[in-house]
């Protein structure tokens, strides 16, 4: 069985990020960027199913600016087989992206798409659905489990409640939650070996989609400052301010 | 304790000073690429940040010794070091037809800093691993080469080096562990061999020890010590693992630093011998060891760097939280936070500056060894090896005996904080201060320095990158940069005084040459890491126009290259003086008076 995932290109989580003087946008300028921890894990998944003998052959995507070939070196060190670049230096929105990976998903005819439920950059946790509903497959959001058979596949979620389980029929798309697995250290021999894993490139052009932004960033600002607390002298107090103040009782 | 692996800066070095891309088109080094360089960089870090350095602060409790004469590591450490094992880093620069990735040593002396930083008592055990194989590479049988690389190479077996005994510690002349032969052509060792470093622990299967011991038959001294290869458990014809040898661990040595790393004295022979095997050539022994103690000196130049790296980083964690004083000049009374104070940026930049000069001299040093092994002009490899030879004690000197400096301001910044345990800066303090000792004291890399290195080939590495540092002093000015440009120039004209001194002493009265050695290893240190910042300025400078470069990161750069011309580079001027004119009163005092 083929799989497919997707992984972005992101600043770091460990950067803390700036916005632009003139309130348009983050400044990535010269921070360091890496692979998104939720498609980190979406890799991980794929791997173990692959070492489980349940998958044959991983396909690592990444769209966006040629630098993500370096994201798709790390998403192939960690064990996927080969990889696609859609290039662009365009702005690529959920819509976008969904909408190229069901091009390369029409391509490349995988049973399994596995992405991350969202990317800590915009968090926007909208493309595996919005993807599942372009190709019109069962979709497992937020998983924490995935259990997969020769023709469905079992997803535990994390939902509000607790946990619940789907069975999907296959070919289906899983996004992932942060206690899915924990993605390993990449090994030295594979890092030298992925350079020799074959990545394509691709262009939104070429795969015939437009990319264009629908939706447009109004400004770009700084969380408000965290105003500084005041110590109460009861509980009451507290009861009363929470009532009063908050309005949160 | 928070490690922040310093890759942006490892980078620079590697690709504006070390030249990177050239070390990658070397004959040999075709695999390697600087994208490749980039990538390695980044998983070596996320190891040392996420398995090595969480480790550090339980290994300070120490290894502990057993009657039954084995020792267990601190907590975690066997864990890590399988982690380190299974994730291949074990064979970073280990020849490749055994199973290692034979990078270049520009490459693998970038992931070690990160390895020491992380975690330095810890990262003696591959250091001294890849120590072994590469003496057995170069000079044993390829039957021992067969049964013992390919696990030492990928680090299921770990290596050491037995060199010191209680009599025989920088003068290995005296060594007086015995090896017989056996009829079988294996030998018979006895001896005691002292401050063996991870001697025995528990972190892998079998420990392959490198013993320096004489035959029957040697001649006295130096050309009479033979090197062998005794495994703690012997090795079957089929590889597996057979009877315990007759050595062992019979105490570890309680430390000032680097409590995790087990010091163990070993005993040979208690029970009539231990198995040994002859590597290459009888009463060659020294000789072998010689060839890998440019990779060795390098790596603990690398360690007291790296070790430095890790206290300042603490040091600058503490600094921004720890809030006392108002600012010096203002009217608010309230407190700051004390790296707002002109005396904590003063130390701060003094530890900052003199990490990135060491980092780069080493970096530069190991591509010189990189060309030294793979250039494929003659003229070339032999100049890159005479580079090699006059900087690398340079670099295990003066990066070791600052780290002590450096390492102990660290501390100083902590105040009352640093000098009690609890925030980990002073197991910092505590664990460099080895490395100015072991693998050659300071007093014998500065002997080295002034005889091997200097006199004898008549001062010609010396001045011709004493040269190389004019140039760049030169450029400087071309660039606008008078004053590290001055500083730089200043510093050069000094040490070439020093030079025309140590040469001309050490041929009438080595006793004076010899007074000041260790002075003139600083001095050298001080000038040539001020060459380097000075490339770092230039090489900031031209990177500043280009499109995407980094303007913060290339800023800092050249402001910290203009801080060590203003506080480091003078400091050669005392120093010279103290070289050219001091001697004779080192010296003048009878024995009696002391
Ligand atoms: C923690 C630790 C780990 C070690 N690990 C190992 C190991 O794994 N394997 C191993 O074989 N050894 C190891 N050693 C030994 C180490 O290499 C020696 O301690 C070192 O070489 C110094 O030798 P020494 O202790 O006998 O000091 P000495 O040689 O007695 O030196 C004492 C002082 O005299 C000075 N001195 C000596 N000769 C001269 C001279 N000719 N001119 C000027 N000054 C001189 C020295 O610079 C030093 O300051 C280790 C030591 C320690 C403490
Ligand atoms: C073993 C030990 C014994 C001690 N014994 C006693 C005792 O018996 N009685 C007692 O009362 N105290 C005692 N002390 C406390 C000791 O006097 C203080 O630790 C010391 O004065 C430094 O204060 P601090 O630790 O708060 O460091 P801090 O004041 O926080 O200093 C941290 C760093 O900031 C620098 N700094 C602070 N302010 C400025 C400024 N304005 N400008 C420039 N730099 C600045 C300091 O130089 C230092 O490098 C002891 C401490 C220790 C560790």
């Amino acid at each position: 069985m083929k799989v497919l995932v997707a992984v972005k290109r992101v600043v770091d989580y460990n950067v803390k990020v700036r916005v632009k003087a003139d309130g348009s946008d983050v400044d990535i300028a010269n921070v360091k960027m890496s692979m998104n921890p939720f498609d980190e894990i979406a890799v991980e998944e794929a791997v173990r199913l692959k070492e489980a003998g349940k998958a044959t052959e991983i396909v690592a995507v990444s769209m966006g600016v040629k630098q993500c070939e370096e994201t798709l070196r790390t998403a192939l060190a960690m064990g996927a087989d080969r990889a696609i670049l859609v290039e662009t230096d365009a702005e690529l929105q959920p819509l976008a992206v969904a909408k190229l990976l069901k091009e390369v998903v029409a391509k490349e005819q995988p049973q399994l798409v596995i992405v991350g439920k969202q990317a800590i950059d915009d968090d926007s946790n909208q493309t595996g659905q919005m993807l599942s509903a372009l190709l019109g497959w069962a979709q497992g959001t937020f998983a924490s489990k995935v259990d997969l058979a020769d023709a469905s596949v079992d997803v535990t979620r994390e939902v509000d409640g607790g946990l619940e389980t789907v069975k999907l029929k296959l070919p289906a798309v899983v996004t992932t939650d942060l206690r899915l697995n924990e993605p390993r250290y990449v090994k030295l021999p594979n890092i030298m070996a992925a350079k020799k894993k074959p990545l394509d490139k691709t262009t939104p052009a070429d795969l015939g989609v437009d990319v264009t932004p629908r939706l447009k960033t109004l400004k770009v600002a700084e969380p408000a400052k965290r105003s500084a607390g005041v110590k109460v002298a009861s509980a009451a107090e507290l009861v009363a301010k929470l009532k009063n103040e908050a309005k949160v009782l | 304790m928070i490690y922040n692996a310093p890759v942006k800066d490892i980078r620079f070095a590697l690709n504006a000073l070390a030249d990177l891309p050239a070390i990658c088109a070397l004959p040999g080094n075709e695999d390697c690429t600087v994208e490749l360089v980039d990538a390695i960089l980044e998983e070596a870090a996320k190891f040392a940040e996420g398995v090595l350095a969480p480790t550090n602060r339980a290994g300070d409790a120490g290894a502990k010794w057993s009657p039954d004469f084995s020792v267990r590591s601190p907590e975690g450490f066997k864990e890590a070091w399988q982690q380190y094992v299974e994730a291949g880093w074990a064979g970073l620069r280990a020849p490749a037809e055994f199973g290692g990735q034979g990078l270049p040593a520009l490459v693998s002396t970038a992931a070690e800093e990160m390895w020491c930083s992380a975690n330095l008592a810890f990262s003696l055990a591959p250091l001294l691993t890849l120590g072994a194989v590469e003496a057995i590479h170069h000079h044993a049988s390829e039957a021992l080469k067969a049964i013992y690389l390919p696990r030492m190479s990928t680090g299921e077996w770990t290596g050491t080096m037995n060199l010191t005994e209680p009599q025989a510690g920088s003068d290995l002349a005296q060594v007086r562990s015995r090896a017989v032969p056996a009829e079988d052509g294996s030998y018979r060792i006895t001896g005691q061999k002292i401050f063996i470093t991870w001697g025995e622990h528990d972190l892998a299967d079998n420990i392959v020890h490198l013993v320096l011991a004489r035959l029957p038959d040697a001649p006295a001294g130096v050309k009479g010590i033979s090197l062998f290869i005794v495994p703690k458990f012997l090795v079957n014809a089929d590889g597996s693992l057979g009877a315990r040898n007759d050595v062992r661990c019979v105490s570890l040595e309680h430390k000032l630093g680097i409590h995790g790393s087990p010091t163990a004295v070993m005993s040979f022979g208690d029970e009539g011998g231990a198995v040994g095997y002859l590597v290459g050539e009888p009463n060659k022994g020294l000789n072998y060891m010689f060839t890998m103690m440019n990779h060795a000196r390098l790596g603990v130049g690398i360690e007291g760097m790296a070790v430095s790296e890790r206290a300042y980083q603490k040091a600058v964690e503490y600094a921004r939280e720890r809030v006392q004083s108002r600012a010096v000049g203002s009217p608010e009374a309230t407190g700051v936070a004390i790296i707002q104070h002109p005396d904590i940026r003063r130390m701060l930049m003094t530890m900052k500056a003199q990490i990135e000069a060491q980092r780069a001299l080493a970096l530069y040093t190991a591509a010189a060894l990189d060309r030294a092994a793979r250039h494929p002009l003659p003229e070339e490899k032999a100049r890159n090896q005479a580079l090699v030879n006059f900087l690398i004690p340079i670099v295990k000197g003066w990066n070791t005996e600052q780290a002590n400096e450096i390492t102990s301001m660290a501390v100083q910044v902590h105040g009352g904080m640093g000098y009690v345990e609890e925030t980990g800066v002073a197991q910092y303090y505590r664990d460099a201060r080895i490395t100015a000792i072991y693998e050659g004291t300071t007093g014998i890399q500065a002997l080295d320095l002034i005889g091997r290195k200097t006199a004898s080939e008549n001062g010609v590495t010396a001045r011709a990158l004493l040269a190389e540092a004019r140039a760049t002093a030169d450029r400087l000015a071309a660039a606008g940069e008078a004053s590290l440009s001055a500083n730089l120039s200043g510093a050069v004209v000094e040490a070439e005084r020093c030079v025309a001194f140590i040469l001309e002493s050490f041929a009438s009265n080595p006793r004076l040459a010899a007074a000041g050695s260790v002075p003139f290893l600083k001095l050298m240190g001080i000038v040539l890491g001020g060459w380097q910042m000075g490339r770092a300025g230039l090489a900031a400078l031209s990177q500043q126009g280009q499109e995407d470069a980094d303007a913060d990161f290339l800023n800092a750069k050249l402001i910290t290259a203009r801080f060590y011309g203003e506080h480091l580079l003078p400091q050669v001027s005392g120093l010279a003086a103290a070289i050219v004119e001091g001697a004779e009163s080192a010296l003048a005092l009878p024995e009696s008076a002391f």
